[in-house]
């Protein structure tokens, strides 16, 4: 099944580095190194099996943009279940971010008018951080007018922290057909093995795809946060010319298991209960693989 | 097979509770190779005399071991320092300002390295500054780091220049310095311009110490190490691990602990790691450092101490050091990373086979309890050896030896 998903910006904004970030296994510093996109770039991308992700990042260069709105309209702008917009918080020229960003929003309107709305208030490393969360909700502000009458969601992010994460991670999701019955599954089986809390990663891009809680947890940009971690050491093992398969942490206050789990996931189980070992979990999990590995396919199948 | 790994036990009992021996028995650290340091450490006289004097709480630190760090301006020195001890993600060091004064900072990484790192501006030559007195600086320094900024080639020969004069003025003072010198910011060279660049410094810097040498034996006699380092990598990580090694008295005896840990268990590979800094203090010798599999346990400690801050409770700092906690990841070509704390900064980390560790846990877990009472043991007699010698700066009595040999006896069999 494939979902297309269009990537557009001003030029330089940042749409190539992210989508290598993401999809590509760079890590923040490689993308130096990406020069500007020529026209569209294509790229289809396996996520969670049965989903195909049809990434189409638009150079942002003036001329192809203006291209896009009158030679190539139907083609770009037809089937599209997302659209990513990325602005630049420091671009000077914001009048014409929103005039490239409406334009968008017509031919969007007119060619595929269920199309999700995502902004990505890019580059927030630049902005101290005391001011950001400010700068944000302003941009948000002015963005979601300009926006109606559609939905926009807005999200601030920089290569150099998980904000990143966070953003796609939420984009991703809204695309995951079954979510809210992954979800019933994952906290079905929470409660079987009493854990504090389920994650659920896609397994090439480590993005959060479902997640269950059963204790409340403080931190609320620690989905991102792990998905960074986890991202980052898988990185580093490729240059070791291997890959991780599974890291259990055990202390006295939790255990932490993280294994794979379906052929397109990877699972973190929390449990701060010190009477339950590992090797319990352990069994468990692979226990409930076959239920998942089932639901994927019959997921897949349907489709 | 039981019968020879008997035998081969008690010969490791003997050989490690000899040189536990030497370490205590007159007080003083002789006999250990490695360059340890010399009788009192390479403080003069006065130095240690007037410590007799001072409370308990400062006895400690006449015996930490100096780390000069010096070079000229832009080099990277303070890059370094915060790279390596202050956790600084290498792309923020750009932000950092130059160093006007220098610093001295008081590393405790863990129990027993404590360290000072003088972090030198280049902007002040520190020998003609009236402001500073070199001399006793030199005096208490066990190692001098020279950084060298590998990228700015017009610069090399001034720092080569200072480099020697750096040199010639140590030595003087002190003869025990140990120099090392960081050909820093490498990592934009491919390998073979590393090379290169190694060999061309090296041989400019011999040339002008030959030069300059008036007595002509002194080239000789120093003691002068080149390593290629970066920020960016975990080179300088490596680098600095090797300078710390040199300063740490009881490293050699750590080895051999490591390296009777891997014959017993059939580890692939063990370290002992500073956690906070990444260092790691002693690995066994079986085979040579591979760096792959250094940089493999770094990044698997990032990845521990990461995941454990998030979910820690808010009153517990780090990694706890109890018996049934450890951390384990499984990679694909079938080997395991297993570490497990042995003490608040200390960890053990190291590489297993897959059929080793799955059949063997227990075993192992078991050697490694006894591991980890060894190592608090050599804590225990240095601390004791720091607290005689302040007391009484002329011989002591001897004090109670590690019991090495209880580990070594009780280590269950080969597998």
């Amino acid at each position: 099944m494939r979902k297309k998903v269009l990537l557009m910006g001003k030029s330089g904004s940042g749409k190539t580095s992210m989508r290598s970030i993401i999809f590509a296994n760079y890590i923040a510093r490689d993308t130096k190194r990406l020069g500007a996109t020529i026209d569209v770039e294509q790229s289809y991308v396996r996520f969670l099996g049965n989903l195909v992700l049809n990434l189409w990042d638009c150079g942002g260069q003036e001329a192809f943009m203006e291209h896009y709105f009158t030679a190539q309209r139907d083609n770009i702008f037809r089937n599209v279940e997302v659209l990513i917009y990325v602005f630049d918080v420091e671009s000077r020229e914001f009048e014409k971010d929103i005039h490239y960003y409406q334009s968008c929003l017509e031919s969007i309107t007119q060619q595929s008018p269920h199309a999700k709305i995502f902004v990505l208030i890019h580059k927030m490393d630049l902005i101290r951080e005391d001011q950001r969360e400010a700068i944000f909700k302003a941009k948000e502000e002015e963005l979601k007018n300009y926006s109606r009458p559609l939905d926009c969601h807005c999200f601030q992010s920089s290569i150099w922290d998980e904000t990143l994460y966070k953003a796609w991670s939420q984009i991703v999701h809204k695309l995951i057909l079954n979510a809210p019955q992954l979800e019933k599954n994952l906290h079905d089986f929470a409660e079987a093995i009493e854990a504090d809390e389920i994650l659920l990663f896609e397994k090439t891009t480590f993005l959060v795809v479902s997640h269950c809680l059963k204790k409340e947890h403080s931190d609320l940009q620690r989905f991102e946060k792990i998905s960074n971690i986890i991202k980052q050491f898988k990185l580093s093992c490729s240059k070791c010319d291997t890959s991780f398969q599974s890291v259990e942490i055990k202390n006295g206050n939790y255990t932490i298991i993280i294994d794979l789990f379906t052929p397109n996931t990877y699972i973190m189980v929390i449990i701060s209960d010190p009477r339950i070992t590992p090797a319990l979990t352990n069994y468990n999990i692979k226990y409930a693989q076959k239920h998942f590995e089932n639901l994927e396919t019959s997921q897949e199948q349907r489709t | 097979m039981s019968k020879m790994m008997s035998s081969s036990v008690i010969d490791q009992t003997s050989s490690l509770s000899i040189s536990s021996q030497n370490i205590l028995s007159n007080g003083t650290i002789v006999d250990f190779s490695v360059g340890s340091m010399p009788a009192n450490y390479g403080y003069d006289e006065s130095f240690s005399k007037e410590d007799d004097e001072e409370d308990s709480n400062e006895e400690s630190s006449q015996f930490k071991p100096r780390i000069l760090i010096m070079g000229l301006r832009k080099s990277g020195k303070t890059s370094i320092k915060n790279v390596v001890f202050h956790k600084m993600e290498p792309n923020e060091t750009l932000l950092l300002d130059p160093t006007t004064k220098t610093n001295l900072e008081d590393i405790s990484c863990c129990s027993f390295i404590t360290f000072q790192v003088y972090d030198c501006s280049g902007q002040i030559d520190l020998f003609n500054d009236p402001t500073c007195d070199y001399i006793a600086l030199l005096k208490g320094c066990g190692s001098l780091i020279f950084v060298i900024d590998a990228q700015d080639e017009d610069q090399y020969t001034d720092a080569i220049s200072c480099l020697t004069q750096t040199i010639f003025k140590g030595y003087n003072i002190n003869r025990g310095i140990k120099f090392e010198v960081f050909i820093h910011k490498v990592d934009g060279f491919p390998d073979e311009k590393k090379m290169d660049i190694y060999n061309e410094i090296q041989q400019r810097a011999n040339e002008m110490l030959i030069q300059q040498d008036a007595t002509e034996s002194l080239i000789q006699k120093i003691y002068l190490n080149y390593h290629l380092t970066s920020i960016y990598d975990h080179s300088i990580f490596e680098a600095f691990s090797k300078v710390v090694h040199k300063l740490i008295p009881q490293h050699r005896q750590l080895e051999r602990l490591l390296d009777f840990l891997c014959n017993s268990c059939g580890l692939e590979r063990a370290f002992l790691f500073d956690v906070a800094s990444k260092i790691f203090i002693a690995s066994d010798c079986i085979s040579p450092l591979d760096t792959q599999l250094y940089e493999l346990c770094c990044d698997k400690i990032d990845l521990v101490l990461d995941i454990s801050n998030i979910y820690a409770p808010k009153d517990v700092e780090g990694i706890s050091a109890d018996d049934s906690s450890y951390t384990c990841v499984k990679l694909n070509n079938e080997l395991y990373l297993y570490m497990k704390q042995v003490d608040k900064f200390l960890a053990f980390v190291c590489v297993i086979r897959d059929e080793i560790f799955v059949e063997n846990r227990g075993i192992m877990d078991y050697n490694l309890t006894l591991f980890k009472d060894s190592i608090k043991d050599i804590l225990s007699a240095q601390k004791t050896v720091s607290q005689d010698q302040s007391v009484n700066n002329q011989n002591n009595t001897n004090s109670s030896e590690p019991d090495t040999s209880n580990m070594a006896n009780n280590i269950l069999g080969n597998f």
